[in-house]
């Protein structure tokens, strides 16, 4: 029993990382029907950002609590991943919005390989996988016979904080309605006076953001190396499609569904390795039977 | 302000999409206070032109002014600012919204945000049926209160010219006259209307002047009664 429990709260931790990651593909889908294919890796650099950050606090302002240096580093995350994301975004897809889809997918490509390699041949990164400073002191308390992590709380509570407050911006604010718009007509809703590419920047700045909320939160448990957006995006993504892509509530559902496929993988079969063909196999069969994804409905009918 | 008193002007606009030419050079003008009427066949080019007033579709040649304001520049949400309000042709509702929420994000240049909740009442005054169904999704309305949400959208843009493609497609003939009923007291209450109907008999009933567009070009122009007794218009738009 407390072996499975301990197991669910590991899936909680990686699935909520894999929720915040699938709520930027939902979202750029849901608006530009793009796959943004670089966005695992806008994940990395989120990363990173944190990393150099908390570096540079740590040494310049010790003696920080440590509650404002954890603070501090998301929100400077934050703000520079949404920065790099809305200059990708005017640069790279801005000028293919009317160009054949397919363009516009293999720019994305393109541009995590960019992102990847660039992070690589960057001296101060290099290839090899670094720790984060300890932003929080890490803590453990057992309860009855489970382990818990106050590091481990803090990405799951945070994160589920993160979503609900983006379910709210989409949700109830004129931002998200004019983004639900676009994702249904973007051709009538300049006619309301709406800027849609002012709109279609900030769908990206949104989701740059909600990841890097995953992305320092995953620095504070693991390893970060210029390659881990690709298996984790995908993962993200597969999330996003299994939920529903375009759903914002599905990629929360798909991203916590992929966290117990990851998990409990290696509990009923033989080796974690599997975990990627139990991923994709999921997938595929989820297709077949539900094209839409869990939470995904089929279009309604336009009268 | 412009010299001539005209709300829009139209001088010598050419519209093309691609290689096709779509229109060939029509100029209109509507005065403040006016209900204009586009009348046309289809392919006529109607459509066209009220999407080049609010910037949708770009001009290749003439100019459009909105109170002697050129708009070559400007962008369709910016336009929306300046007044223009337009229902465009199949409604154009938000069908994955609330009824509510299509008509608060038509406010979304609204600086006057006091005046708003004056706003919706006036629209719900106009369509009563909006306000039994306001948190219902737009798209789950019938044909006939989704024209009503478009148009009530429109109004809610606080626009002075309002652009209408079609209002009455698809609708019942006793619907069609209420609309045209509505469209008349939207205009008595001091909106300035340029109307694009098939249906020119009911148009013109209600509007004060009108064009006929063909093929691009502007055919007949004339006070509404004139073009009611025109022996052309009665042949081709009013069924002999
Ligand atoms: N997006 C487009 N791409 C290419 N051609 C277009 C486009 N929209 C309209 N056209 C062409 O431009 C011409 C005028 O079309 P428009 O829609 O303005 O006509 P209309 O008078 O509104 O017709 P209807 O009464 O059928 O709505 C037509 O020949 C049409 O085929
Ligand atoms: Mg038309």
């Amino acid at each position: 029993m407390q072996f499975y429990i301990q197991q669910t709260l590991n899936a909680l931790q990686v699935g909520s990382v894999y929720a915040l990651i699938a709520l930027g593909y939902t979202m750029v889908y849901g608006i530009l029907t793009l796959i943004n294919f670089a966005h695992g890796d806008i994940f990395m650099i989120s990363c990173y950002v944190a990393f150099f950050f908390s570096t540079l606090v740590i040494s310049v302002l010790a003696g920080l609590p440590p509650l404002v240096v954890f603070v501090l580093t998301m929100l400077v995350s934050m703000f520079f991943t949404a920065l790099l994301a809305v200059v990708i975004e005017r640069l790279a897809y801005k000028p293919l919005r009317t160009a054949p889809r397919i363009s516009a997918v293999i720019t994305a490509l393109g541009i995590g390989l960019l992102l990847e390699n660039f992070m690589v041949a960057f001296k101060p990164v290099g290839p090899a996988p670094r720790f984060m400073p300890e932003l929080i002191p890490n803590v453990i308390y057992n309860i009855g016979g489970v382990a818990v992590s106050n590091i481990q709380i803090v990405i799951i509570v945070v994160s589920i904080v993160a979503m609900v407050i983006l379910d709210l911006i989409v949700r109830r604010t004129m931002v998200g309605m004019a983004m639900r718009a676009i994702s249904w007509d973007k051709f009538t809703v300049p006619l309301m006076g709406i800027p849609v590419d002012r709109i279609i920047s900030l769908t990206f700045a949104l989701g740059a953001s909600i990841a890097a909320v995953g992305g320092t939160l995953y620095g504070m448990a693991y390893t970060i190396d210029p390659y881990m957006g690709i298996r984790i995006g995908w993962w993200a993504f597969i999330s996003a499609v299994v939920g529903g892509i375009g759903n914002i509530r599905g990629a929360m559902l798909g991203g916590f569904i992929l966290g117990f496929v990851e998990i409990f993988t290696p509990v009923f079969l033989p080796a974690s390795t599997y975990r990627d063909f139990v991923a994709f196999s999921l997938l595929l069969v989820l297709l077949i039977f539900k094209p839409t994804g869990l939470l995904g409905r089929p279009m309604v009918q336009k009268v | 302000m412009s010299g001539n008193g005209n709300l829009l002007t139209v001088e010598d606009l050419v519209v093309s999409y691609g290689s096709i030419q779509a229109l060939h050079g029509i100029s209109i003008d509507v005065k403040p206070g006016e209900i204009v009427t586009l009348i046309g066949a289809n392919g006529a080019g109607k459509s066209t032109l009220l999407r080049s007033i609010s910037g949708i579709v770009p001009l290749q040649k003439g100019r459009i002014l909105l109170d002697g304001e050129d708009l070559r520049k400007v962008p369709a949400h910016r336009i929306v600012e300046l007044g223009v309000a337009h229902v465009p042709e199949g409604r154009g509702i938000f069908a994955n919204l609330t009824v509510t929420e299509n008509l608060k994000l038509a406010t979304w240049i609204r600086k006057d945000k006091s005046k708003l909740d004056a706003d919706y009442e006036r629209v719900f005054k106009v369509f009563p049926r909006l306000k039994e169904r306001r948190s219902q999704l737009a798209g789950t309305l019938s044909g006939g209160e989704q024209q009503m949400l478009a148009v009530g959208r429109a109004l809610m843009t606080g626009g002075r010219l309002l652009l209408l493609d079609e209002p009455s497609m698809g609708l019942a003939p006793v619907l069609v006259q209420e609309i045209m009923q509505t469209i008349r007291a939207i205009n008595a209450a001091g909106t300035t209307v340029l109307l694009v109907e098939q249906n020119a008999r009911q148009a013109l009933k209600i509007a004060s002047r009108g064009y006929v567009l063909e093929t691009g070009n502007i055919a007949l122009a004339g006070s509404a009664a004139e073009l009611m007794n025109n022996d052309r218009v009665k042949a081709a738009y009013l069924g002999g």
